[in-house]
């Protein structure tokens, strides 16, 4: 073995505690990392990827445990070894940046001395020493006020903060290895651009391995010098970075941007089916929608995107009068509908329909599909008994399930199950239009492509008209015909796919669409040259 | 205003509030009495004249606003009106005034709950934490399983196998507690074991549970796992990490007991005959001596809500997002 | 390299994840099979409380004498004609025992099922107004809970005098306040999620939405409160019997028993069944709240879903 191997995984299975007996979540995992090396591990959920980074660091989760194999760190064991002797390793030669920094940090202690902690601790630095140098590494990461941010409690400074200041506190003791937990993926993608370029800075500047965990092929693309894929707690491939993105082997690996092959032709149409005009909206005396006004062509697609809190999910609350608005109106078929739900008709709910981000919550988990389906049919079209049957297995055919769903609970479908159950359910009303608030955001990749797939056809036989609220650039390109730019409540432009897909761009535009991650693994370096950010190189 | 003082001033507010609210409950007591009350408390063979005279005395003709003005400005100072009890149909008035009846039991009844709290409290919490931190461990699931048994029972009956086995069977302590006024501290103790054994018990039982969960819920944390992973010994996890923001929970379980000990002191005083305000409640229900019974009612429930108080207030005082505003 | 594309072939296809299909099992099934994991305290539980009902249904035939009959000898010993004696005027022990259960127990569950239709139907509404109404009863219930339950009974008994319906209706209002806070808490869990949105967006009426949409997901923990409530409201009802301000003579009462028999105890020296006999009645009391909370602790245990995140 190679004298330059910091950590050596070999066989490793772990297994967890679940339903009264121990089911596999590592099923036997091999991970070599070189001093200074970057490894990006990247799965869907349920792939394990969480808990052998942890115990890429000799940690198991209550409520599992590691049956086989062997984690050598310098020299030492760390599925064998003793916790005491693990514990002078934690927090100073081996570290770790958690997914949720708001949660991560205590919050009855000032963030220089959590960021310190480990470091004054364990002698490798007298206090002094390491307060300077931790101002050091705040300002190295762009935070605000370096000198004087560590005097702040957790609760005092924003989430894309917090997530340096971890990144500080792991690098303050000059670990060999960090590990990254999805460390940006809570945060909306302008915030995530510059975290993600001050923690490559970071770990390259201090010659730190780290091993990052991630969901996002795009991401870890910016950050890792080799890939590795995991599935169902099994090694599916190993490479560089550059081999893996252009060249994969397995057809798994070329599944995880399989939303990006998509690609929908935009249509125009002057026919307009739903419009918001000029609409005011406030949660309380909370202004959240300033003067929005949105136009949807019959039988289109219109793409919402915009970040966190930028109003695309209020103005979907306007359109099915859930929150009527405070100024301006929501016209259908030329006819102005009126703003409160409950001075709107039935057939004016039936012809509006709505899809959720998360389908486990959008289905009562006490009513079999049947129920679910059949609800719609019985309330909007007086459908009971066989005919009510009939049309819920029409419906699951519609949607590439089979019959036998009928009496199925949620709780024994998939995600993309789950979704497609919602689909059907929106269908059955028989709308025209049909609002998917970030209906595929919580699902996997290869999941995603099928529901879009399915919508797509879904509009060409029923000649629906979406609303498609989403964050996801790649989505939008798939599905949309039009896309609306949202900001702070504010329309920033809306036009054809084509037209604000490509310069010129407004300021806002630019910004957004530049930082979504992309399948190259030079972005990151070319946005920031092009920006003039630090941490270019 | 800083932001911890200005809640806390706005706790107290509310607790001052409440206060007044039950005090009006309680108070309005007297006016869902039975038309016919006079006569039951004076007996059968009261005349017409007794009854109205008595009926004037507790101001029944008067308007209540006025009444209630009355009755808590005599409570603010210390005088709670007189006990119906020692009234005769004959119109001989040999009744007491309620705060000579209630003073020198409030001192017993305190003392008890002292004297449980003192052993119970620091008990309990070491039991509760322990058992957290030892979580599913043999003696974490039969301290479970015993104190979950122990909940279950009623007061009296834990009461009663302690005067079986200690008072009657193996007679080391009195089954009747009966302190007097001019006993010394030490017979005082002495007297008092069983009932304070009981209710020990009783709290420890609920308490231990609570601190338990307190604990687990606090040890789950995002941050508890960060501090293991930061390389801290579990001492350090437990001190450093988990206690600065364990007050507040602990504060409530401890109130929270406290506040139940008061109640279950009721039981345990009729148990042991022991002179305290439970006892006396219970005996001035029984014969339906309303002044008493208000006088009992308002010293329990303002215990309860100023232990509720105090332990929102640590609440308050501990946590950092109101100690350290934005 | 492994070559786990050849052992899955389809896993990576859409059509899979479509056809993917879980076992499925009928109601029956699924609650037997949780049955036979349950620990041996929940078992344990189960068995007690059937059999108190047991003894509740059938006391008349049970009983060897009749509930009030006292023509007997006071104070008897055990013997077989009494086979716990009698007590202070000559009833039977084990006769008043047997019927105490249906007495304790009936007036326990009636006033527990009174305080879940106050608590939980108030609850219900403030949890789907969320408006005035809501602020209105939230805030009358945390007057109500800042006096403890027992001194507000004491209180409310001592005016309204001691018997059976006021001690029912007293109970349940008082206790109704913690249950109108659980089910305010659980229910407005379930109203914020999106199914119930969707059924508004239908346009379905609010009783409906409330009865299919609602109250089945708030069951469980709701089941759960109410043995909890149960043991709860018993051992009230229990304590203030055996202060001699609930349930009055000649009606078979286990917490007056315990009363009525206590000066027993001092002679466990002489005769320890004598000694224990006011111990019976309370060791029931006590035994059939174990065994409530043993089931209870089981049944919450398992629908809170304390498994780990796998």
């Amino acid at each position: 073995m190679s004298k330059d191997i910091l950590l050596d995984v070999k066989g490793l299975k772990i297994e967890g505690y679940s339903d009264e007996k121990w089911n596999p979540i590592i099923k036997g995992v091999d991970l070599q990392l070189r001093k200074g090396e970057v490894l990006g591990l990247i799965g869907e959920s349920g792939a394990g990827k969480s808990t052998l980074g942890l115990a890429a660091m000799g940690f198991v989760r209550a409520g599992c445990r590691i049956t086989a194999g062997s984690a050598m760190f310098d020299g030492l064991d760390l599925v064998t070894a003793p916790e005491s002797q693990k514990r002078a390793l934690w927090g100073t030669h081996l570290t770790y940046v958690a997914q949720s920094a708001a949660a991560s940090f205590n919050p009855a202690h000032k963030l220089i001395d959590q960021t310190i902690g480990a470091t004054v601790r364990d002698g490798i630095q007298p206090r002094a020493d390491a307060e300077r140098d931790a101002v050091k590494l705040y300002d190295s990461l762009m935070l605000p006020n370096p000198e004087t941010i560590g005097d702040r409690y957790p609760h005092q400074v924003s989430g894309g903060q917090l997530q340096r200041v971890m990144t500080a506190m792991a690098m303050s003791s000059r670990p060999k290895l960090i590990v990254f937990d999805e460390p940006t993926t809570a945060l909306d993608v302008t915030t995530q651009v510059e975290v993600l370029l001050a923690m490559r800075k970071a770990v390259r500047e201090h010659g730190a391995a780290a091993i990052y965990i991630t969901h996002d092929l795009a991401v870890v693309a910016q950050m890792a010098n080799r890939i590795k894929v995991l599935r169902y707690g099994e090694e599916v491939e190993e490479a560089e970075t550059r081999e893996m993105l252009s060249n994969p082997q397995q057809d798994y690996t070329k599944s995880l941007w399989s939303v990006r092959a998509l690609h929908k032709e935009p249509e125009q149409s002057e026919d307009i089916v739903l419009s918001v005009n000029n609409v005011d909206a406030a949660y309380g005396k909370v202004k959240v929608l300033h003067d929005v006004s949105i136009a949807l062509p019959r039988g289109k697609t219109v793409a919402i995107v915009g970040e966190s809190g930028s109003g695309k999910s209020t103005t979907a609350r306007v359109m099915t009068g859930l929150l009527p608005p405070s100024k301006g109106s929501v016209t259908f078929n030329s006819e102005t509908l009126p703003n409160a739900l409950a001075g709107r008709t039935k057939d004016q709910l039936r012809r509006i329909q709505m899809i959720y981000q998360m389908a486990d919550t959008a289905m009562n988990p006490r009513q079999t599909v049947g129920e679910i389906i059949g609800r719609p049919l019985e309330f909007y079209h007086g459908l009971r008994g066989r005919a009510q049957d009939d049309k819920v297995v029409e419906l699951l055919h519609d949607i590439e399930l089979s019959e036998e769903f009928i009496d199925r609970l949620p709780s024994e479908l998939s995600g993309g199950q789950k979704q497609r159950i919602c689909i059907a359910r929106a269908l059955a009303a028989e709308p025209e239009v049909i609002i998917c608030d970030e209906v595929t955001s919580a699902l996997d990749q290869i999941v995603q492509e099928g529901i879009l797939k399915l919508l797509l056809k879904l509009q060409k036989e029923k000649g629906l008209s979406y609303f498609f609220i989403t964050h996801d650039i790649a989505v939008v390109e798939a599905i949309s015909d039009e896309i609306v730019v949202m900001n702070q409540g504010q329309v920033v432009e809306q036009g054809l796919k084509t037209q604000v897909l490509n310069p010129p761009f407004p300021d806002y535009t630019e910004l957004l669409l530049s930082s979504v991650p992309e399948m190259d693994p030079d972005w990151l370096t070319d946005l920031a040259q092009k920006r003039g950010m630090a941490g270019a190189t | 205003m800083h932001p911890v003082l200005a809640t806390i001033l706005k706790r107290i507010g509310l607790g001052v509030l409440t206060l007044f609210v039950v005090s009006v409950i309680i108070f309005s007591a007297v006016n869902m009495l039975p038309g016919d009350f006079g006569e039951a408390v004076l007996g059968q063979a009261a005349t017409e004249e007794t009854v109205a005279a008595f009926r004037r005395e507790l101001g029944l003709d008067q308007h209540p606003v006025m009444r209630y003005v009355q009755w808590v400005g005599g409570v603010l100072q210390g005088d709670l009106g007189t006990s119906f009890s020692g009234r005769a149909a004959s119109g001989v008035d040999r009744s007491r005034a309620v705060v000579d009846l209630v003073l020198p039991r409030l001192n017993n009844t305190l003392f008890l709950a002292a004297m449980t709290a003192i052993i119970a409290v620091p008990l309990a919490l070491f039991l509760g934490i322990t058992a957290a931190l030892w979580r599913n461990s043999f003696y974490d699931k039969s301290a479970s399983a015993l104190t979950l048994t122990t909940i279950s029972f009623p007061e009296f009956f834990v009461a009663y196998i302690l005067i079986l086995l200690l008072g009657t069977l193996y007679p080391m302590f009195p089954s009747l507690a009966t302190v007097q006024p001019d006993m010394g501290l030490g017979e005082r103790i002495y007297t008092a074991v069983l009932p304070a054994l009981t209710l020990t018990l009783v709290i420890v039982a609920h308490m231990m549970r609570m601190t338990r969960a307190a604990i687990i819920n606090l040890l789950a944390s995002d941050y508890i796992e960060m501090a293991r992973l930061k390389g801290e010994s579990p001492r350090q996890v437990i001190l450093r990490h988990a206690l600065p923001n364990a007050w507040a929970p602990i504060a409530t379980v401890i109130a929270f007991n406290l506040a139940y000990l008061v109640v279950g002191v009721v039981v345990v005083e009729v148990v042991f005959v022991y002179p305290g305000v439970g006892q006396l409640m219970v005996d001035a229900v029984s014969s339906r001596d309303i002044p008493v019974v208000q006088a009992c009612a308002l010293f329990f429930a303002a215990t309860y809500i100023i232990l509720n108080l105090i332990a929102d207030v640590i609440g308050i005082v501990t946590n950092p997002r109101l100690l350290h505003p934005r | 390299m492994s070559d786990t594309s050849k052992m899955q072939p389809d896993t990576y296809s859409a059509a899979s994840e479509v056809g993917a299909v879980r076992t499925r099992r009928t109601w029956s099934q699924r609650a037997w099979i949780t049955l036979k994991k349950a620990p041996f305290s929940a078992w344990l539980g189960m068995i007690i409380i059937a059999f108190y009902v047991f003894v509740a249904l059938f006391a008349p035939l049970l009983a060897p004498y009749a509930e009030a009959d006292s023509s007997f000898a006071a104070y008897a010993p055990w013997s077989s004609d009494h086979l716990l004696g009698t007590d202070q005027i000559g009833r039977d022990v084990f006769s008043r025992l047997i019927y105490g259960a249906r007495n304790t127990m009936g007036i326990a569950l009636i006033t527990t099922i009174l305080a879940f239709v106050i608590g939980g139907g108030f609850g219900l509404l403030a949890a789907i107004t969320r408006n005035w109404v809501d602020q209105v009863i939230s805030r009358f219930v945390d007057v109500l809970m800042a006096i403890p339950s027992l001194i507000f009974a004491l209180m409310l008994l001592s005016i309204f005098g001691s018997n059976a319906i006021s001690l029912i209706v007293i109970i349940a209002v008082l206790d109704s306040t913690r249950v109108f806070r659980l089910t305010r808490a659980v229910a407005i869990n379930v109203v914020v999620m999106d199914y119930v949105e969707a059924a508004r967006l239908r346009g379905e009426k609010l009783g409906w939405i409330m009865r299919r949409e609602i109250l089945p997901n708030i069951m469980p923990p709701l089941v759960a409160e109410f043995g909890l409530r149960f043991c709860f409201v018993f051992l009230t009802i229990a304590a203030l019997s055996f202060l001699g301000v609930g349930i009055q003579p000649p009606t078979a009462d286990w917490g007056s028993m315990v009363r009525e028999n206590a000066s027993l105890i001092q002679f466990a020296q002489f005769d320890l069944r004598a000694g224990i006999t006011p111990l019976i009645p309370a060791a029931a009391i006590a035994i059939i709240t174990v065994g409530v909370n043993f089931v209870v602790d089981w049944f919450l245990h398992h629908t809170s879903g304390l498994r780990d995140e796998h």
